[in-house]
């Protein structure tokens, strides 16, 4: 009895202790800097995004200083690079609407993901947190997601509605093997 | 020819091949002079003379004149006015074999872009996250632990085939097969000590926009591969020098070039790359994910020419992203009869392989073709049949949705000449 009584703790411990050990001892622990530093996928919970904020009026100024014109248009249409601002009013359905990242995306932290890891073109990563969030802003305003006045911050950015909401697919849970659609012959 | 003729270029062959050894000295005065008029030339070709550089890092033959092009056609060019790489198709109507050489393997960038120049003495990848300890790897502690070989394919998601194309390389050319040398991330991941909570794992490329897309971590403990060899040698800048990668059987972006970082997470991440792969309907979804069975007959293929009836041995590529292939069927009469391939080669899993059968054709107009069935028992289907499983009517130009792994026509007309089936 008493021993089933603690069996499960030791099989627990026994299995953690196994997990912890590392078999080959290569490689060096990171400091917290350093992975604070390289640590710019930012997730839907928005856990790694840095401290700033911004705004879309703040947004507007640095579109322009930063000469995001010249590829994506004066108000984000009419340039070579892919379009930011939709053409269609928000009572066309939002698959029927232009594949614009700051429209569609499910995740505003996905719209900041992006401007901070690959943008402006030639010169990525030299953008500041502020100004990340308030061109996030304004590309949100510009496809009437937020209001004008919305500050973008380390909280308010992953609470961000999308327009998209819930309607978009997940990817069936992966497992070696299998078919890659269930019932797919093909 | 005179047998005393023969043994004398075998000599100069020998010599050559013994880069510049002891017999060079001998042979080099024989070569470089010109015959005195009247007598014959003391061999049927011109000579190579050895350079440094092609003793160093050796060339093929200026009569292979084999090259990719920029996809796809008419698309945004290869390089650009800047130098920036996108789209770069293999020529496989020229392969032989399985294993695309590095210089002629496919290319592909997520928007455009300068191949980093990067140091490896100064590249390391990082993982943390939901990891018991995070660790950071040189290339130096990378090539100290246990190391896997392995063939493997990857094909872009643009490897589409349509009717405007005129060869294989434009239909196909987005796909390539290497021998890729590294460690097993399940390998790397153990180190670390995986938390229970980690589902997902995010990588991430050092290239100026820091390439990243989420993968499962089932992914991860079963075949991924974190590769710094690639056919011999060290992968190639254009794919991923110093690291990249190895993502078998998923869509080519998940093959993440310039490895620096992995993070393990709890959730689908949806960064840039994710979002990519963003669809309305879950089946297209899962179809863009992992590559289905696909095979194509490269010789005879698009634009080439056959010189007349007779004996043909029809060669192609067969692959799925859902493990080895298990049958390949060749058609030469569109697609009434189906004739067992044979295997050039032991299939691999998620790799290229290479199948022959044999042909004699009888000069009429005819269509061949090639359908595969990997290990799991997926086929490859006629665009007929795909348009068939969703209940829209076919029509010439229907699009398969997710990953297009459809059965590819070539059309032979009575000239001998080779074009596109769908055309």
């Amino acid at each position: 009895m008493g021993l089933l009584r603690v069996l499960p703790f030791l099989l627990l411990m026994g299995a953690s202790v196994l997990a912890q050990s590392p078999t080959y001892g290569v490689g060096r622990t990171p400091t917290a800097d350093e992975i604070r530093a390289l640590d710019i996928s930012i997730g839907p919970t928005g856990e790694e995004l840095p401290q700033g904020r911004g705004t879309a009026k703040e947004g507007a100024e640095v579109y322009k200083q930063k000469g995001c014109a010249v590829c994506h248009g004066a108000a984000g249409i009419g340039g070579p690079a892919p379009a930011l601002k939709s053409k269609a009013g928000s009572e066309v359905p939002i698959w029927e609407r232009e594949r614009i990242l700051p429209l569609r995306a499910p995740f505003a932290t996905t719209v900041w993901d992006y401007i901070n890891r690959g943008m402006p073109l030639g010169k990525e990563g030299t953008l500041t947190a502020n100004e990340v969030y308030a061109l996030t802003a304004y590309l949100l305003f510009m496809n009437q997601v937020i209001p004008e006045d919305a500050v973008l911050d380390q909280q308010s950015l992953p609470k961000v509605k999308m327009p998209i909401g819930d309607e978009y697919a997940r990817l069936p849970d992966w497992k070696p093997r299998t078919r890659r659609l269930k019932d797919y012959p093909y | 020819m005179g047998s005393k003729r023969t043994s004398r270029r075998e000599l100069l062959k020998g010599g050559a091949a013994l880069a510049g050894g002891f017999t060079l000295g001998a042979v080099a005065p024989a070569l470089g002079q010109t015959p005195a008029s009247g007598q014959a030339p003391a061999h049927d070709h011109p000579m190579i003379k050895g350079s440094k550089e092609l003793i160093a890092y050796g060339e093929r033959s200026r009569f292979v004149t084999s090259v990719r092009i920029a996809h796809p056609i008419g698309g945004r060019p290869s390089p650009d006015a800047f130098g920036k790489v996108f789209h770069v198709a293999a020529p496989l109507q020229d392969s032989v074999g399985v294993i695309t050489p590095s210089s002629l393997h496919y290319v592909a960038t997520t928007r455009g872009s300068f191949m980093p120049d990067i140091d490896p003495k100064q590249h390391t990848l990082m993982i943390h996250g939901l990891v018991d300890r995070p660790l950071t790897f040189t290339m130096e502690d990378l090539k100290r632990l246990p190391s896997v070989t392995r063939l493997h394919f990857i094909e872009c998601a643009g490897n589409r085939h349509n009717a405007r194309q005129t060869n294989v390389q434009e239909t196909h050319g987005m796909a390539s097969c290497a021998e890729w040398t590294g460690v097993l991330l399940s390998t790397l991941l153990k180190e670390c000590g995986v938390k229970g909570s980690a589902t997902w794992f995010v990588a991430e490329g050092a290239e100026e926009v820091k390439g990243a897309s989420s993968m499962p971590v089932a992914k991860a403990m079963d075949d991924v591969l974190v590769a710094y060899g690639m056919n011999g040698e060290p992968v190639r800048p254009q794919n991923g020098f110093p690291l990249r990668l190895l993502v078998p059987g998923f869509e080519g972006i998940f093959s993440t070039k310039y490895l620096r970082r992995i993070k393990l997470v709890d959730r689908y991440y949806l960064n840039y790359n994710d979002f990519g792969h963003l669809d309305e309907d879950a089946k297209v979804a899962a179809l863009d994910y992992q590559i289905g069975p696909k095979s194509v007959i490269t010789y005879p293929s698009g634009g080439q020419q056959l010189p007349g009836r007779g004996f043909y041995e029809i060669s192609g590529l067969a692959w799925s992203g859902g493990g080895a292939i298990r049958t390949v069927e060749v058609s030469t009469d569109g697609g009434k009869k189906w004739n067992r391939a044979e295997f050039k080669g032991t299939p691999q899993r998620m790799a290229f392989t290479r199948f022959g059968y044999g042909w004699n054709w009888d000069g009429n107009e005819t269509e061949i073709l090639s359908r595969c069935t990997d290990e799991i028992g997926q086929v490859q289907p006629t665009r007929e049949q795909v348009a068939k499983y969703w209940n829209v009517p076919f029509e010439r130009n229907y699009r398969v949705p997710g990953l297009d792994n459809s059965v590819m026509p070539w059309r032979i007309g009575r000239d001998g000449s080779v074009k596109n089936g769908l055309a």
